[in-house]
């Protein structure tokens, strides 16, 4: 078997002001795999994101992408890591901090030490994976929610991530949007994490799921297997929009 | 014009606005003479009139002493129309106005002919600290994300029949900036998060260095050269 893209080992962590969010995480996401990090608010779906590429440092368990060690002590190894996990966080005007577009794609190769017409063609090639290509040159604040979200995936997918992580990639996106990113993301031939509350944007894009409630994975397995079971989904306060059925 | 290179723009207007302050404001001809030559370019630049003066009233409060002076002072008294000014006072506040007015239009010019952006870059390549020009280059970026988030609490605030009209509501106004500051300052921490997910260590991208031909440089030049050549006139002038 391969090295899976993302290894997660009794991972725990708490607080500085003590609040305990994770007990013991174990999760293991193969290469090409694309899972949905499904939970209700407060679960630690955040907290966990954080530390698959070292924001937070790892106190408890382990976590290895690629098979290499996420150490935040070691800043060799964390630049390394932070080019192979690839965050899409959920506000893209947080994501989107440099004067335009195309500075903002080239911001995460640029520091991996690409220059020049290397990192140009980077850019061109991130950009057109989003069908965001003829914005290039345009502020940030001139496009429209759904651009912006699509551009924030283009900065992550520039650097060449092992994994692509998105937090909330559905939420506020009117439902054209919300279907064209279905589109790019289903294209990607990448590993993908999704954390997400949309449970139908789960079934459509994610072949598997996994549940965290109260900082512990309470189930793993096929989506339509999990979506299908009521009880599971009532016991972790997720719920199917009305009207929707999966047969 | 719009598209000599920022920096250079910069120096240019830079060094224009220290000829125009350096020339005694008793040799007035000068004036003139700078005030025509400003004008000659507004139009090469194809600016529009209007929007040259509708800009520059962002100098009034500031030429608003200026304007008091020649009344409050001491010493030689003159008489212009129905008033009677000081006439220390007189010289001195014309000075300030003349120069204002003339300092005030050339930023005009540079920002109408110059994006933000640009200007930042001119920046950078001036050797203005990193630290400086990235703190400006965010708040450019941000400015109207902040402003949307006001512009949001205002509305909401006013859905439910909030209406600011006196000093009794400065106290929910002063709420409201507090909320906005605690908003932009986490904002702050996530774009920090974001730019270190993806490997930010405390540089950002910058432009290659690139080279510019001496015809670049006379053409940005010539603009403060003019000006140089109308102070020394000046200067001639006084001696004789």
């Amino acid at each position: 078997m391969n090295t899976p893209s993302l290894e997660i080992k009794e991972l725990a962590f708490a607080y500085p002001d003590g609040n305990q969010a994770l007990y013991g995480v174990n999760l293991s996401v193969q290469q090409g795999e694309r899972v949905a990090l499904l939970g209700p608010n407060g679960a630690g779906k955040t907290t966990l994101v954080m530390h698959m590429n070292g924001i937070h440092p790892t106190s408890h368990g382990s976590i290895h992408v690629a098979g290499q060690l996420v150490d935040s002590k070691n800043k060799e190894s964390i630049k390394e890591i932070r080019a192979k996990v690839g965050i899409v966080f959920q506000d893209p005007d947080d994501q989107l901090f440099m004067p335009t577009v195309g500075e903002d794609v080239a911001f995460g190769p640029y520091n991996m030490g690409k220059r020049g017409a290397d990192l140009d063609s980077i850019v061109d090639d991130a950009l057109n994976l989003v069908g965001m290509l003829e914005f290039k040159d345009r502020p940030p604040h001139h496009l429209s929610f759904g651009q912006r979200r699509r551009v924030a995936v283009a900065t992550v997918l520039a650097m060449k991530p092992e994994i692509l992580v998105l937090d909330e990639p559905s939420s506020n996106l009117d439902p054209a949007s919300r279907r064209e990113l279905a589109d790019i993301l289903r294209s990607l031939d990448i590993t993908m994490v999704m954390v997400t509350h949309d449970l139908p944007y789960a079934y459509e894009l994610c072949a598997r799921s996994v549940i965290l409630k109260g900082g512990v994975i309470v189930a793993d397995g096929s989506t339509h297997e999990i979506l299908t079971n009521s009880a599971l989904l009532a016991a972790n306060r997720l719920e199917l929009p009305v009207g929707f059925s999966i047969k | 014009m719009h598209s000599l290179p920022s920096h250079l723009k910069i120096i240019a207007a830079l060094a224009f606005i220290l000829i125009v302050v350096s020339t005694p404001v008793t040799q007035w001809p000068a004036f003139i003479a700078y005030f025509i030559w400003l004008l000659t370019v507004v139009l090469i630049a194809k600016i529009p009139v209007s929007l040259l003066l509708k800009r520059s009233l962002i100098e009034i409060p500031f030429v608003f002493f200026a304007i008091l002076m020649p009344f409050f002072g001491s010493g030689e008294k003159v008489q212009v129309g129905p008033f009677d000014l000081y006439r220390e006072g007189l010289i001195a506040g014309s000075g300030i106005v003349v120069k204002g007015t003339l300092g005030v239009m050339t930023a005009i010019i540079l920002s109408t002919s110059t994006t933000a952006r640009e200007i930042l870059r001119g920046l950078e390549r001036l050797k203005l600290p990193m630290l400086m020009v990235q703190i400006a280059s965010f708040m450019l970026r941000y400015v109207n994300v902040v402003n949307d988030e006001m512009e949001r609490m205002k509305v909401a605030r006013e859905s439910r029949g909030f209406e600011a009209t006196g000093i009794k509501h400065w106290k929910v106004l002063a709420t409201a900036a507090g909320a906005l500051f605690i908003r932009s300052y986490e904002r702050g921490e996530r774009v920090h998060l974001s730019m270190l997910s993806r490997g930010y260590e405390g540089v950002l991208p910058q432009e290659h260095q690139y080279k510019i031909n001496g015809s670049t440089w006379l053409a940005a030049m010539v603009y403060p050269l003019v000006a140089a050549l109308i102070f020394v006139a000046q200067l001639l002038i006084g001696k004789m």
